[in-house]
């Protein structure tokens, strides 16, 4: 069970509180119209998926229901970080850096 | 090899079962070969075996990171349909389907194949709509299916409340009668024994960390254990692990690695000869052989590579579970387990090439592949014989999701597990 702190209601709360929504930071592509079907195809639906250290978008959806950031380890299960929306990561999923 | 009949059984009675011979070899990798499959679970080793079989390539060998057959293999709810809504799903799952059916001959073991049907339960009017439609599109695509309304239901299966009175009464159900489960365990062993005969090695306890691209063409694989190992074509069939390999070949796939998990109960007497699934309330359930009640759950909605899932959807499912069957209310579980399941957008597999030349794909079954499991092996080894896809596979493609062909099962096919 996880307990995740919403950076919005500054509280540590329950897992069944939130949904998890996949891979964080993902940039609309600013013209649609002039994606090639290769682009927009990425942007639809290929992902990261890294075994390891993860940047994920969560809503408090029982909550603030805010969207947020967490930087988790898929593999440990371990929350590094969660930070707001527009924010960048503290934790570098490169661990080169 | 032995081959395994009722007199060989006799036989080995007399010298007290102590001369069976080793089920397959543990060979020594060569330095190069035709083609390397990457997981040892049912769906690589079913692709072995048709490599050999049917299209008489054996210099194989499967290479498996634990043991044969125990990820997702010796983890999932073992249940066999093929009642999909889309064509292209329907018939490459009643391809499987009809290969199941064979099975047990074509192996020359018992992989526990038992038709005992498959019930889809509708709890709401458009479940029923759903189920009408879905049994409809079935039957066009000459799989067997019907339309029951809750009192055939409850006569198929009398211990389920099928009462108007239940928050989510069972108003009716899609059956398929030659659906059912299958031992999973076997069904690995017994793809395992039948490739290893036909001469493909099976080397367990050996990763792969790497694989090779020069000039666009993946030419070998580097494992911890025995270094490079050279291969004409590679296939990797290793569920949710698929987007890790994806990334060492240097591309990204459409896919969320989730935890999927099961739960078995003690063992009771014979309660519930068929399998009860339902898309509404999120639970479904059969009984072992053995006794146990087999229980499977939905996805933690987080990508997990943990092998492990959280306990508010275990509560989930046990309480759909016991809202179907108050009979069950009291029988205590046994073990709990997580399985990786490699999730598409879509809800169906990718049975792909790649963008790397000679190096193919075949992933993204998600919550419902050992199902397919021999239909998802016979398909892959033509693709990986001939080097293009086989012709069920070819709406597989991972190239889909560049041109938008998808093929939406979620929901649509009563989509439990």
């Amino acid at each position: 069970m996880f307990h995740i702190y919403c950076p919005y209601c500054e509280e540590h709360r329950e897992e069944e509180e939130f949904h998890a929504k996949g891979q964080a930071h993902i940039a609309r592509p600013p013209a649609p119209d002039d994606c090639s079907d290769r682009e927009w195809g990425e942007f639809l639906y290929f992902r990261d998926n890294p075994r390891g250290l993860h940047h994920e978008l969560w809503v408090h959806a029982a909550g603030c229901r805010k969207f947020f950031n967490i930087t988790r380890d898929t593999q440990t299960y371990e929350i590094r970080e969660t930070y707001k929306i527009g924010d960048q990561p503290a934790v570098s999923t490169n661990p080169d850096q | 090899m032995q081959k395994y009949s009722g007199f060989g059984l006799l036989k080995h009675a007399l010298s007290h079962h102590e001369n069976w011979q080793r089920v397959w070899r543990n060979p020594t990798p060569r330095t190069h070969y035709d083609v390397i499959i990457i997981g040892g679970g049912g769906h690589g080793l079913a692709t072995a075996y048709y490599l050999a079989k049917e299209h008489g390539i054996t210099n194989v060998a499967v290479i498996e990171k634990g043991y044969l057959g125990g990820g997702n293999t010796a983890r999932n709810t073992t249940i066999v349909r093929s009642n999909y809504l889309w064509d292209e799903a329907a018939h490459l799952y009643e391809h499987a389907l009809k290969l199941w059916e064979g099975l047990s001959q074509d192996l020359n073991y018992n992989v526990m194949f038992s038709q005992r049907g498959v019930l889809n339960l509708g709890h709401t009017l458009q479940d029923m709509r759903d189920i009408q439609r879905r049994v409809n599109a079935n039957r066009l695509n000459g799989i067997d299916g019907e339309v029951l309304d809750a009192k055939q239901v409850q006569e198929i299966v009398p211990i389920m409340d099928c009462s108007a009175n239940r928050r989510y009464p069972v108003m009716g159900a899609s059956w398929q009668p030659r659906g059912g489960v299958a031992r999973h365990d076997a069904v690995a062993w017994g793809f395992a024994r039948a490739a290893d005969r036909l001469g493909v090695d099976l080397i367990q306890q050996c990763e792969v960390v790497d694989i090779q691209v020069e000039d666009g063409a993946a030419t070998a694989v580097v494992t911890k254990q025995h270094g490079t190992i050279k291969a004409g074509r590679i296939g990797c069939v290793v569920a949710g692990n698929s987007s890790v390999l994806a990334q060492m070949a240097g591309f990204r796939l459409p896919l969320e690695s989730h935890p999927l998990q099961a739960l078995v109960s003690e063992p009771i007497k014979p309660v519930l000869d068929t399998v009860v699934m339902s898309n509404h309330v999120h639970g479904y359930i059969s009984q072992a052989d053995k006794g146990d009640l087999v229980i499977g759950a939905g996805i933690d909605g987080y990508n997990g590579y943990g092998q492990r899932g959280s306990y508010p959807t275990i509560e989930h499912t046990v309480q759909a579970i016991v809202e179907l069957f108050p009979i069950f209310s009291r029988v205590r579980m046994n073990r709990q387990w997580g399985g990786i399941v490699d999730t598409c957008p879509d809800a169906c597999p990718i049975i792909s090439d790649t963008p790397v030349e000679n190096l193919f794909f075949n992933c993204g079954w998600g919550t419902g592949g050992f199902k397919a499991t021999p239909g998802s092996g016979h398909v892959f080894a033509a693709t990986l014989a001939k080097g293009e896809a086989h012709e069920l596979a070819k709406p597989f493609s991972m190239y889909r999701f560049y041109d938008g062909a998808l093929i939406d099962e979620h929901g649509a096919a009563g989509v439990a597990h």
